[in-house]
């Protein structure tokens, strides 16, 4: 295999042939670059697309920043190359190499992917490919890293199984420096491979395929999930930080144009919303808020470290930010006349919202972002996002009057349960905010409506539903079409073939790898991107497999179905999500859980966690302490 | 308010950074050096930084030219300390200076700038030296750049191989850099017969206009 001073040779005539090279050389301003001989271990991190969306991607920044700040350990970055790049590599027989050193990637110890969704799983093979480490974990030496992945899409790592040595569930701050101890541990021991897997199996939050079997009934659904060896655990609980970790502030500056230029921080993590179709809302619970003062300061840091002129403020659901009022006062004082463009996403429909983009005093070009996701009572207490189109007028009349013409409106096509004229009320709505645009300040007024299409995810109050028929899906869309044109509005929609792919790939199970695989190899990669996914080639590959995409895609689970993630345990109980599918099936709506516990299960999950952090740092109500022990049980 | 001059180098990773970008990568700099930076008026204000001339993607240069603008006098030395701790690798202060507010632009200004090409292909000097040669002999070299024909030959100044170093050669080239008349160092190679990608190129001079010229 070629050194790093024979890639860097064979990049200079390649590079100035490509699309945008400067996705290839790092420099950025922030780059750490250790010395390769100086550390026991050298993690690479890896966001499987192009390095433009990967940048960004505020994980890989946590992580980047934390293993880089342990003496022992170095940590560098790759990204997929773009197809065009891919092909020299290929050609000149160049192993994909980190943007730091331009080490190949099968030269460091442990290779760690993010993978926050489905779409990145032939980019992961691709990328495994490239670097020349087989993509089966059973086909691994002493020899090969040890590959990681972590992300919100592991909630389901079933599909992945085949692919991936280890995989972190759930938060991986903490978890990530006790799978490299452990990896240090097992090189001094020089043991096989095996002894290096099962050490990372006993690890709390980290699940090991290689020592799970699933079990399938005769119908094809799955009976239990086998244990190989009496040392794993059968349930295997997601990691979760009592306090939020302090926050990165070193980011990268990148020399070239990437999708978010920009400082993120996150502000809280979690959401009690409890919208029933949301995988994030489930996942991350409980709600942790950042101070305003940490939040200012990182900020400072962020700023001064970096130079970027533009912030955003992460979250789930700003406007549920305990302080939100005190926090933008904060934000705006502190860097006024920093020509500074704040972004806060995720904002509730109602007209504060509004003062608090004001006060922002951010571009109105880009429009006022709300998220009414359905347009019927119905269909809104069936998702348990109640708001009332009253209420929604009212906001969008504000949002006109102080200074934006224009407003984005997302909504989800494809609920449970929904029909055609929950649909026709979607177009409705939008002509009716049109109209209010019209009122308020005439001609100018613009609404631009996206409409996705609702895919039933893991570990939510959905996930025993079908997903719409291409069929119902292709209906639903060509009545927003038909009705949803005209001046001043837009509709955008997604393809329903690129629904189907992502509703098979989040509920697989581990027969899915067949297929992944298969259609990988015939030549499914960047499946996120419109113009390339490779819709022939997934289907091919199902059939190959012997699968049906639609026992996946379009079937009602029974209540008392195994899940192929069962073993997964997010804290938020099964019988939990039942109640709320059942209550979604009753018209029975539930509220912001800040206020009243409806006994999700992360309380009496995290119970010894939680005494040793009390006060108000988690936003779940205090819950007396007998009911809780009652629910542990 | 006052304007300060820039002589600077690019190499590095900053090679495949191309004219716009670096117009963020120098605010940014700006920005982490804590300089008041100037920003243009209007809804979108824009910070009032103006690159000389555009330096082609993989090239290194070692004479590029940048105005900016601060709303506050500061001291030329601590502008300089100031940018220097806060520039990406690959960028290298040379020079710094004031300049009048109301000079030209340094767009219009540029007029020629030096190229120094090593070639890293198998190249007969001699040869080389007979085609170099013709081309400047020749009233015309007509190519084809985006669908369009143009004359290359009144935008090279001067062209001659430089006295080999080591092993591989090198060409020393003058081009101009004017608005609507620039040259092209990759241009000329193909215009010789040379593979554009097996040569690496640095821009070592740029001349700007004489605005005083000596009355005829």
């Amino acid at each position: 295999m070629l050194n790093s001073q024979e890639i860097a040779l064979r990049l200079e005539r390649i590079l100035p042939q490509v699309q945008k090279p400067g996705r290839y050389v790092g420099g950025e301003y922030n780059q750490i670059s250790k010395d390769w001989q100086s550390v026991a271990t050298r993690v690479a991190l890896a966001f499987p697309d192009i390095y433009d969306i990967g940048l960004p991607n505020l994980g890989l920044a946590i992580f980047y920043e934390q293993l880089n700040a342990r003496p022992d350990v170095l940590a560098e970055r790759v990204y997929c190359p773009w197809i065009d790049m891919e092909a020299h590599l290929r050609a000149e027989q160049i192993p994909l190499f980190s943007l730091e050193s331009q080490r190949p990637i099968s030269d460091f110890d442990i290779l760690a992917f993010t993978l926050p969704y489905e779409t990145l799983y032939t980019n992961t093979l691709n990328l495994l490919d490239l670097a020349g480490i087989p993509l089966k974990s059973g086909q691994r030496s002493t020899n090969h890293p040890l590959v990681i992945a972590g992300g919100h899409a592991c909630y389901n790592p079933e599909p992945m199984a085949d692919f991936i040595d280890a995989f972190v569930i759930g938060e991986g701050e903490e978890v990530i420096e006790e799978i490299v101890n452990a990896y240090q541990a097992w090189k001094r021991t020089e043991q096989d491979r095996r002894a290096l897997l099962l050490a990372l199996a006993t690890i709390p939050g980290v699940y090991v395929p290689i020592f799970y079997r699933p079990v399938f009934q005769a119908d094809g659904t799955l009976e239990r999930m086998e244990t190989l060896d009496p040392a794993v655990p059968a349930i295997i609980t997601k990691r979760m930080l009592a306090k939020l970790p302090p926050a990165p502030s070193k980011f990268l500056v990148p020399n070239i144009e990437v999708v978010h230029n920009r400082i993120s921080v996150e502000i809280m993590r979690g959401c009690t919303r409890g919208c029933r179709f949301c995988h994030a809302g489930m996942i991350n619970r409980p709600v942790r808020e950042r101070s305003i003062e940490e939040i200012v300061d990182t900020l400072q840091t962020a700023l001064d470290s970096t130079g970027f002129e533009e912030i955003a403020l992460l979250s789930l659901s700003s406007s549920d930010y305990t302080c939100i009022t005190d926090l933008v006062d904060a934000v705006t004082t502190r860097f006024a006349g920093k020509n500074l463009v704040v972004s806060l996403p995720s904002l509730r429909i109602e007209s504060f919202s509004v003062d608090l983009m004001e006060k922002l005093k951010g571009s109105r070009q880009g429009g006022f972002t709300l998220a009414p996701e359905a347009a019927t009572e119905r269909m809104r207490t069936i998702i348990n996002k109640p708001i009332s189109t009253e209420q929604l007028l009212e906001t969008a009349h504000a949002i006109y009057s102080r200074g934006w013409p224009t407003i984005k409106l997302y909504f989800m096509i494809g609920h449970p349960e929904e029909t055609l004229e929950d649909v026709q009320a979607i177009a409705d709505l939008c002509k009716a905010v049109l109209a209010e645009g019209r009122r308020t300040i005439g001609g100018r007024a613009q609404v631009n409506a996206g409409v996705s299409t609702f895919i039933p995810k893991p570990h939510t109050p959905f996930q025993w539903v079908s997903a719409d028929s291409v069929e119902q899906i292709e209906a639903k869309q060509a009545l927003l079409r038909r009705e949803l044109r005209g001046p001043n509005l837009k509709l955008n929609w997604t393809d329903p073939r690129d629904t189907m792919l992502e509703a098979f790939l989040s509920r697989g199970d581990r027969r899915l790898g067949e297929v992944i695989l298969g259609a990988w190899q015939r030549g499914a990669k960047y499946d996120a991107w419109q113009d390339q996914v490779r819709h022939d080639a997934w289907q091919a590959a199902a059939e190959d497999a012997g699968l049906a995409m639609d026992f996946y895609i379009h079937r009602t689970r029974f209540v008392d179905e195994v899940f192929p993630w069962d073993h997964i345990n997010p804290a938020v109980k099964k019988s939990y999500l039942l109640e709320e599918y059942r209550n979604s099936q009753s018209g029975i709506l539930r509220g912001d859980c800040r206020q009243q516990c409806y006994a999700c299960g992360i309380l009496p999950t995290f119970t010894g966690v939680r005494r040793l952090n009390r006060g108000d740092y988690w936003k779940c109500p205090e819950v007396p302490a007998r009911k809780t022990t009652a629910l542990a049980e | 308010m006052i304007r300060i001059r820039l002589s600077h180098s690019k190499s590095g990773a900053l090679r495949y950074t191309g004219n716009l970008d670096m117009q963020k990568v120098w605010e940014r700099a700006f920005r982490r050096a804590r300089l008041p930076l100037a920003y243009s008026q209007g809804f979108h204000p824009q910070p009032r930084i103006n690159q000389a001339c555009p330096l082609p993607l993989g090239f290194t240069s070692t004479a590029e030219l940048l105005d900016v603008w601060l709303t506050d006098e500061v001291p030329l030395d601590q502008v300089k300390t100031a940018v220097e701790t806060a520039i990406p690798d690959g960028l290298k202060i040379r020079a710094i200076e004031t300049v009048d507010l109301h000079a030209p632009a340094l767009q219009t200004q540029v007029d020629t700038a030096d190229y120094v090409i090593t070639l890293h292909q198998a190249v007969e000097p001699s040869e080389l030296h007979e085609h170099i040669s013709e081309l400047m002999a020749s009233p015309a070299v007509m190519r084809e750049r985006r669908g369009k024909m143009y004359n290359l030959r009144p935008l090279i100044v001067a062209m001659r191989i430089l006295e080999p170093a080591s092993d591989s050669i090198k060409l020393f080239l003058t081009l101009t850099v004017r608005e609507g008349a620039t040259g092209r160092p990759e241009e000329v190679l193909l215009a010789l017969g040379l593979d554009p990608f097996a040569a690496t190129v640095e821009r070592t001079q740029l001349r700007l206009k004489d605005l005083h010229p000596e009355p005829l």
